[in-house]
């Protein structure tokens, strides 16, 4: 087997199988309390890790002394960074994080001491008896003052830029084009999960270490952990434990190496949880960007070309800032046809916190400002803007600004004529409650405004520019029964689910069982991120079941003496077309049968020094039309109805699927109107869930989902895209369009505050 | 360290004797009786995952300090399925939530589950804004609750059936 199969074993579904929802395997065990989430684990002999921070943003450590905590009783161990026995930094591009503070920290939040003790509130107390002589500099909070400011880091505070330039650099040198120009912000984001940073760490006889904790790509964990550690990649052995959502944050390590120091050092295991508090500072957020655009088109709106400078905000260590500026770069103009672009992407080292991955990586921010050009480009034109959009919308074997050729499936326009077609069910509402302001009753309903837009966003499925992007997969079938290798990490978003209907479909088996997530039986699956879960290890299981397959039906075919094309696998058992076979599974698989398999899409290349190049594999698109209700007294916006189509591939679990189109499209609210890690000299204001809002269940209306275009994608299993990411990433630019058209306002920033519309019109004046 | 006291949960009653004082319900419930169930994603009384019951009202556990739960009932996600007849099986909501796809992550369930049993406890038949509010408190972050919200409408059907 050397690919994946894009179309069904069948045309017959399969109960259980490919397009029908079953119940998630960790459903009833999560409905119970028995799931393990990762601050779930306990241990015998367990003590408590707690992380000493920097409280300040920019400081110079002139001494550390540990020894008060150290003389306390139930403190095992208090370490810093001279007890890093291997490489002092760690990242996932660039290792230039330390695991531990020397002689700098550059945010605010940055781990400087770990100690394990007996008791979390012993621990509490050690953290607070060491003694950090700090010497407190200038933190540098300013991107755009970055790249001219000393470096803040032996790396240099350029992290990376890119100079996107695509086409014809005269194409608008000419006075009958219309021409709009904006400039865009967007707030940092934060992931949010519900589930804080957590783990156990158990130290093991041979000298290495067991770690369970809650990931999205455990061997690259792996790798970063045992290379701080100084061991062997071999003896570190990590098991996934329950994650409790992810988002992109879970893609850095956070408490990895701090565990197992302290599992090594003190002989016993060691857990460790965050607070929420903590965990604001203990994962990367979305990069805060500032966006400059200048669109020029033809009086019938034909895009002629798209100029942008994208500033993001990196915080003060690498993380994936490197990818997420290339993703922003590549699709800063949007699902348009657009001849001639010169798009410079920037991504700067500051002393704010570091950032990194978010669900959308990077396309959120140019889709919030791509689409407020294209309906100011609209509004230029005295034009539709959605037929704008449709007179622009990319097509397959168009070109993207890189340069590249769009050879699957995207069903761009279908996208968006759905969703702008389909009827609303939105009412005026009757109820206070349901107004702006909502709980507060605040809103005068004689002054309320409501406006209706639509947005669409655009992102690649999967790694980029030539990442050797893989997963394995292992199956073995025995007794009838199907186990499942694969150290995909399941984060929520149900892959469980997925790699036991790929496997019903290809086998024909009832019960397929998966086994444990851990990095000592199976190579990596990739990181649960950039939507390609589905596609890598959906693919990698499917490959793997249908090797099984097929050396079943060798091995039979041999045994029986009969053809092999005449055998067939269905309804769980071995049959022949000629009927002169028919044994069940359970029998013909009493010796097992076994298939490895690594999956690996079409290769991708890096981007050229313009910018250019076949840097993605495959695409997706969205498009989300909001309507929002919007209290100008006060500036409060209640968004009323929200409407998607999304390009999908194919569906293979409905119910799953819209789980992921209602809660992406939540986050993107959230970004839209409540979001926001509000970062002042460096500082976070709000690291708690009373301060940064994340939408609730009154916050949220109902999600309806116009169309799901399904396209199936060549090279994808069953045809099917990867779908997490689309949802964030219109839903934002849709709702804020939206709050635009109702209130007439310019609103160039995300999340809109409320002083930006109830005081637009009552700017300060001077004292006098 | 404080004094033994004694805590009742899901009809079971504990001693804790070596506990210190500054420990919420919560710690003890996940840390020292073995009930992990009630989530930690807060501690601050924002998230509502760790709903618990305490004698007949709802609270967030990370708030109230397990000494002061002492000789009263406490019921977790833990004892939700056995408070119904069917013994093993689950309970009207936690199957609703099961079949509706509205468990994901699931961090935020075991406070939702609790949340929503308590409001059909209380309002058998609830319109869609009293469902909202109910469960305004309890965040969730990977499903924009459109499949909670169903896993209600079914929850609530299967009760008033049940109870008819």
């Amino acid at each position: 087997m050397s690919a994946v199969s894009t179309t069904l074993v069948g045309d017959r579904k399969r109960e259980a199988g490919i397009g029908e929802s079953p119940p998630r395997p960790d459903g009833v065990p999560k409905v119970t309390g028995e799931f393990a989430f990762s601050s779930d684990l306990w241990h015998d002999r367990m003590l408590w890790g707690g992380t000493l921070r920097s409280p300040h943003p920019s400081a110079r450590i002139r001494s550390v002394d540990i020894g008060p905590a150290m003389a306390m009783a139930g403190v095992y161990t208090v370490l810093t960074h001279a007890d890093v026995p291997g490489a002092a930094t760690y990242g996932l591009e660039h290792p230039d994080q330390p695991v531990l503070a020397a002689d700098v920290v550059r945010y605010e939040g940055e781990p400087v001491a770990i100690v394990a003790a007996d008791h979390p509130e012993t621990a509490r107390r050690a953290l607070a008896a060491i003694v950090v002589d700090y010497e407190i500099t200038e933190p540098l909070v300013d991107p755009s003052l970055a790249e001219a400011a000393p470096p803040i880091h032996p790396d240099g505070n350029l992290l990376r830029r890119i100079h996107l330039r695509h086409g014809d650099p005269a194409a608008a040198d000419r006075n009958d084009l219309v021409v709009v120009e904006g400039t865009y912000e967007v707030g940092m984001q934060d992931q949010a999960f519900l589930g804080p940073e957590s783990g156990l760490a158990v130290p093991a006889e041979d000298g290495g270490v067991e770690l369970y904790v809650a990931t999205q790509w455990l061997h690259v964990d792996r790798d970063q952990v045992a290379a701080c550690l100084g061991l062997d990649p071999g003896l570190v052995r990590l098991t996934l434990a329950g994650v409790g959502g992810a988002f992109g944050a879970r893609e850095d390590l956070s408490l990895h190496v701090h565990l197992c120091l302290l599992a090594l050092h003190t002989g016993r295991p060691v857990k460790m949880v965050y607070g929420r508090e903590e965990s604001f500072h203990g994962h990367v957020h979305r990069h805060p960007a500032k966006l400059w655009y200048r669109h020029h088109a033809d009086t019938d709106g034909t895009l002629v070309r798209v100029e942008a400078r994208l500033l993001f905000d990196g915080g003060s260590y690498a993380s994936s800032s490197g990818a997420v500026i290339a993703n922003a770069t590549c699709f800063a103009a949007g699902p348009y046809r657009v001849p001639s672009a010169d798009v410079e992407g920037i991504v700067v080292r500051t002393n704010n916190p570091p950032c990194g991955a978010m669900r959308g990586f990077g396309a959120v921010q140019t889709c919030m400002a791509h689409e407020a050009q294209m309906d100011r480009l609209a509004g230029a034109l005295g034009m539709d803007p959605i037929e704008l959009r449709l007179h622009n919308a990319l097509t397959p074997g168009d070109r993207l600004i890189t340069g590249q050729v769009v050879t699957g499936t995207l069903p761009v326009a279908e996208v968006i004529r759905t969703c702008a077609g389909s009827p609303s069910a939105a009412t005026r509402p009757d109820q206070p409650m349901s107004r702006p302001g909502g709980a507060g009753r605040t809103a005068d309903a004689t002054h309320v405004v409501r406006g209706e837009a639509l947005a669409v966003g655009f992102k690649n499925l999967m790694f980029s520019e030539g990442f050797d992007d893989s997963s394995e997969a292992r199956c073995e079938l025995q007794d009838g029964v199907a186990t499942i290798t694969c150290a995909c990490a399941e984060v929520g978003q149900g892959f469980v689910t997925l790699a036991q209907q790929i496997a019903r479909e290809v086998l024909s088996v009832e019960e397929v069982v998966l086994a444990p997530v851990e990095t000592a039986t199976i190579g990596s699956a990739g990181s649960t991120s950039a939507s390609r879960q589905t596609w890598m290890s959906g693919g990698a299981v499917q490959m793997a079941c249908e090797e099984v397959r097929t050396t079943l039906l060798v091995r039979m075919a041999a045994e029986y003496d009969v053809p092999v094309d005449d055998l067939v696998l269905a309804d769980g058992r071995v049959c022949s077309l000629s009927g002169s076979l028919d044994v069940d599974l359970t029998t013909a698989t009493i010796e097992p049968v076994t298939a490895d398999v690594v999956h690996r899409h079409a290769p991708t290349f890096p981007l050229d020094a313009d910018g250019q190049g076949n840097a993605h594999v495959s695409f997706a698109v969205s498009a989300h039309r909001a309507i929002v209700d919007v209290d100008p007294d006060l500036g409060l916006v209640k968004v009323v109805e929200l409407t998607t189509s999304q390009d999908v591939g194919r569906i293979l679990n409905p119910t799953q699927a819209l789980g992921q189109l209602e809660g992406g499209a939540a986050q993107g609210l959230g970004l839209a109107v409540m979001e926001e890690v509000q970062v002042v000299d460096g500082r976070i204001r709000n690291a708690s869930f009373t301060d940064y809002l994340v939408p609730t269940a009154l916050d949220m209306p109902p999600v309806r989902v116009a169309a799901l275009i399904e396209q199936p994608e060549p090279g994808a299993p069953f045809g099917a895209k990867g779908i997490g990411e689309p949802p964030t990433i219109s839903s934002t630019a849709a709702i804020v369009a939206a709050v635009r058209r109702a209130t007439g306002l310019d609103l160039p920033r995300v999340p809109v505050r409320p002083a930006d519309i109830a005081l637009a019109d009552a700017a300060p004046r001077g004292a006098r | 360290m404080t004094g033994p006291y004694g805590l009742t949960v899901n009809g079971h009653r504990h001693e804790i004797a070596d506990g210190w004082v500054g420990e919420s319900l919560l710690f003890v419930l996940r840390e020292r009786l073995g009930l992990p169930g009630s989530k930690n994603a807060c501690e601050e009384g924002e998230c509502g995952s760790c709903t618990v019951r305490l004698d007949d009202q709802l609270v967030c556990s990370c708030l109230v300090l397990a000494a002061a739960a002492a000789d009263r009932s406490v019921t977790t996600v833990e004892g939700l399925s056995a408070s119904h007849e069917a013994d093993g099986l689950l309970s009207d909501v936690q199957q609703a939530f099961v079949d509706a796809g509205a468990v994901q992550c699931g961090f935020c369930t075991p406070g939702l589950l609790m949340a929503v049993d308590d409001l059909l406890n209380h309002y058998p038949d609830p319109d869609d804004l009293t469902v909202r509010e109910a469960i305004s408190g309890n965040l969730c972050r990977c499903t924009g609750y459109g499949r909670i919200l169903d896993a209600v409408d079914r929850a609530a059907s299967a009760r008033r059936e049940a109870q008819t």
